[in-house]
């Protein structure tokens, strides 16, 4: 991809890359080596650490529970957050700026604040507003919901101003409304040219389940580095077999919006220099 | 508004911040350098540091910060007794910054690659026809030009890692979410007004970083 940045190797050089290979290599081992080893010496690679992870119970007392709590509430978001970010970009494009206004200042103010303070003040502050408790699960899911859907709303608006401005004129010329105009000519190609950033950030949202954890909400993480390792005693190990599946959630997530970012841009569904102006926006963001 | 005429609940909020802009600094420079080299590894002509870099970014993109922070925590300090120092809150700020810091260099790696992405390829093979080596094309042709380009990128993973710096009061530092979920829970009757506080101070942050950097971004992007 980047091979232009140097010449094909010839035979001296193919030699200084072997060496340069074997000495970095050597390094990398040796640096794999001290984690091993240190691993080793506080007794990490035990049977007991790790014989846990091969019996059924665990699986299905713990990580599978913890795997569907997880996956419960990044669908209910992923949902609710597509609504709400469809909903408030047509808010802001709207032409009528008491619509337009209000919506851009709620994307702005859910883009700006962390997650955490959001899912914070939903299980903490709204049970004193509410005088009941407020379930876990919902916290996170509207937190997720908030932010997750306001940056959804900034891909979807830049999926839409980046449709060629004739698409909209001819939809006008036939004598379609304002609102039809935007149901059936603009969200259909920006949906379909923004799939790729709206897939790497339903992953952001996934990840961002594990802040869960934080309040107690009996998602993946929770589930085992929390009440599996209080089981069976064996933290560490807990926490990357959790890691290990989550990476394998999220990499197989991510690789699907890159497969979709290459057929998108082979079939020339998305302009080559769509958002030039302001990549920020349209990035998934976490 | 009277909740903050207290001393004692305006110092938790200034500390909170202030823990919030210390985290932020010190992960943002030691992120900025991890992620640069990260970047020139994963273009290097060696296969064994092209693939450390991406198998770091596909390990740390993908997992949750949570679950990292947490690991610094309870793997790296609490169980394999890596101390960074020997102040308990020091130790966990620090701990912290390793956390947030390979997170993001992540991002900053991506970043950073899709910036050298948008050099064109004959500044590239300029370079090599004067004879310059890998290392001088890299750091005097391309990454000056793919720095301009990725400003606005590399503003946008500030702000993220702004928010993220209140995922590390999980490990004890009394930062921003830390003490608003205190003063919630000691002043039942203002939740709104202790919310909008904390929540508009984190937008008057962040919304003006966010536009400071796309002018920046516009204003120093190589016009071609």
């Amino acid at each position: 991809m980047s091979s232009f940045l140097y010449d094909h190797p010839g035979p001296k050089a193919r030699t200084r890359n072997l060496i340069l290979s074997i000495v970095f290599g050597i390094a990398l081992a040796g640096l794999l080596w001290f984690i091993y080893d240190k691993f080793d010496s506080k007794g990490l690679w035990t049977t007991v650490q790790w014989k846990p992870f091969t019996q059924a119970q665990v699986w299905t007392d713990f990580i599978l529970p913890g795997l569907w709590a997880t996956l419960s509430a990044a669908l209910t978001a992923m949902v609710l957050a597509l609504a709400f970010g469809l909903l408030f970009s047509v808010g802001r494009l709207s032409e009528h700026r008491w619509l337009s206004a209000p919506a851009g200042v709620i994307i702005e103010f859910c883009r700006a604040v962390p997650l955490l303070l959001m899912i914070f003040f939903l299980f903490y502050g709204v049970p004193f507003l509410i005088q009941q408790p407020f379930p876990a699960f919902w916290a996170v899911v509207l937190g997720l919901t908030l932010y997750n859907g306001s940056v959804l709303a900034e891909a979807f608006r830049a999926g839409v101003r980046a449709v060629p401005r004739g698409q909209s004129e001819a939809a006008q010329a036939v004598g379609l409304r304002k609102g039809q105009v935007m149901q059936y000519i603009l969200l259909p190609q920006a949906a379909r040219s923004m799939l790729p950033v709206i897939v790497s950030q339903l992953v952001v949202l996934l990840k961002d389940t594990a802040l869960g954890y934080i309040i107690a909400y009996p998602e993946l993480l929770q589930q085992g580095v929390t009440v599996l390792a209080a089981n069976y005693g064996n933290l560490v190990a807990a926490a990357i077999v959790i890691a290990v599946i989550y990476i394998l959630i999220n990499s197989s997530l991510t690789s699907f919006a890159g497969w979709l970012e290459r057929r998108t841009q082979r079939r020339g569904l998305r302009p080559a220099r769509a958002g030039t102006t302001r990549l920020e926006t349209i990035e998934p963001q976490g | 508004m009277e909740v903050f005429n207290d001393p004692e609940n305006q110092e938790l909020f200034l500390t909170g911040f202030s823990w919030i802009l210390r985290l932020t600094g010190a992960s943002a420079v030691l992120a900025l350098i991890l992620g640069v080299m990260l970047a020139a590894m994963r273009v290097s002509p060696i296969p064994v540091l092209r693939w450390f870099g991406s198998a770091w970014v596909n390990v740390f993109r993908n997992t949750p910060l949570t679950l990292i922070i947490f690991f610094c925590y309870f793997g790296l300090f609490a169980t394999l007794g890596l101390s960074a120092s020997d102040d308990l809150i020091l130790n966990n700020f620090w701990l912290g910054v390793i956390g947030l810091s390979v997170y993001t260099a992540a991002f900053v790696c991506e970043a950073v690659r899709s910036g050298i992405n948008t050099v064109p390829s004959g500044q590239a093979e300029a370079a090599r026809a004067i004879g310059l080596t890998f290392a001088q094309t890299l750091r005097i042709i391309v990454l000056p030009q793919a720095g301009r380009a990725v400003i606005a990128p590399l503003g946008s993973i500030l702000i993220a890692l702004t928010k993220n710096a209140t995922i590390v009061g999980t490990i004890g530092v009394a930062e921003a979410a830390n003490a608003m979920k205190t003063l919630i829970n000691d002043n039942g009757d203002a939740v709104i007004t202790i919310f909008l506080v904390f929540a508009g101070t984190f937008v008057a942050l962040l919304v003006p970083t966010g536009y400071l950097f796309s002018w920046l971004g516009n204003r120093l992007a190589v016009k071609r």
